[in-house]
């Protein structure tokens, strides 16, 4: 999937970030009382979530995907510059990888955020069978692609 | 008062995720490849997230109810069956290829690399399909 790219070990802003990321979970609990979950928030867009919450439930899923989006734009105005990073550039891998980790996630119904960040912050024994299972899985995917060819 | 709280807790999602360095798919390809390349530093943003998370949902559940929500909304689905264990697995497939999950893969978007433009597209398509495949026959048998 393309060259591999030096990063530096960073653990003070990754301690802090994770922690903003945090907050922000925790903000969706106490004001929406929801699960921070990326698939299930994109989900819910696509129109095939349950509709527990009623109309109501799309405007603040939508709201909250523009903020994603927006963060890059916020990190410019702020820092002066457009935040770093390397995408893989085997872009016929990057559409496998879009669908299964599209697939993937709608099928155990959750991700990093939801099953990782939220469901272990809820102390779920699903969710920690999830993180083990899609944690295991990429070190494997990430070994053999950069180690066995 | 709901789309602005909802930007609001995007955008410090999305900022977390930059400073963090989990929205740099060369870092999390880098966390993953434990035998070669290894950067542990994504192993501070689940323990940074969740410990926050942990601690903050117990704040806020002894409010009894959300600030503009009718109620705490969790998942009732204990199980441990095949479409989790399926589910994760090609997840992690995919994550292990890209080193993009759902959330940075949204974040990456105004940086418009090619990868990612192609990488989200495919993304939804793939959580459509994945829906799609929840009711297959052999998914449908509980406690599997």
């Amino acid at each position: 999937m393309g060259p591999t790219v030096a990063t530096e070990f960073t653990p003070w802003l990754s301690l802090f970030g994770g922690a903003l990321i945090g907050l922000s979970a925790v903000m969706v609990m106490g004001v929406f009382g929801k699960i921070a979950g990326i698939t299930g928030i994109t989900k819910g867009l696509t129109g095939l979530a349950p509709r527990v919450g009623g109309p109501g439930d799309r405007d603040w899923r939508l709201a909250f995907l523009l903020g994603l989006i927006a963060a890059p734009v916020a990190v410019l105005l702020a820092t002066g510059s457009f935040p770093q990073q390397t995408v893989p550039d085997n872009l016929p891998g990057m559409v496998l990888a879009g669908l299964l980790v599209g697939a993937g996630t709608a099928l155990g119904s959750g991700c990093t955020s939801g099953h990782g960040v939220c469901g272990l912050a809820r102390l779920s024994p699903r969710s920690l069978v999830a993180v083990v299972t899609f944690l295991a899985a990429a070190v494997v995917t990430t070994t053999v692609v950069r180690h066995a060819f | 008062m709901r789309p602005a709280l909802g930007f609001i807790a995007g955008l410090i999602f999305g900022i977390g995720l930059i400073v963090s360095g989990m929205a740099d798919p060369a870092k999390v390809l880098n966390f993953l490849d434990i035998f070669g390349a290894w950067d542990p530093s994504l192993a501070f943003v689940m323990g940074g997230a969740t410990l926050t998370a942990l601690a903050g949902y117990r704040l806020v559940w002894r409010q009894g109810s959300p600030a503009v929500g009718a109620r705490f909304d969790l998942p009732d689905n204990t199980a441990i069956d095949a479409p989790l264990i399926t589910g994760a697995t090609i997840f992690g497939i995919g994550w292990g290829l890209g080193g993009f999950c759902p959330g940075p893969a949204w974040t990456a978007l105004a940086l418009g690399s090619p990868g990612t433009l192609l990488f989200l597209p495919a993304m939804v398509i793939g959580i459509l399909l994945g829906g799609a495949a929840k009711s297959f026959p052999i998914f449908t048998t509980k406690g599997a």
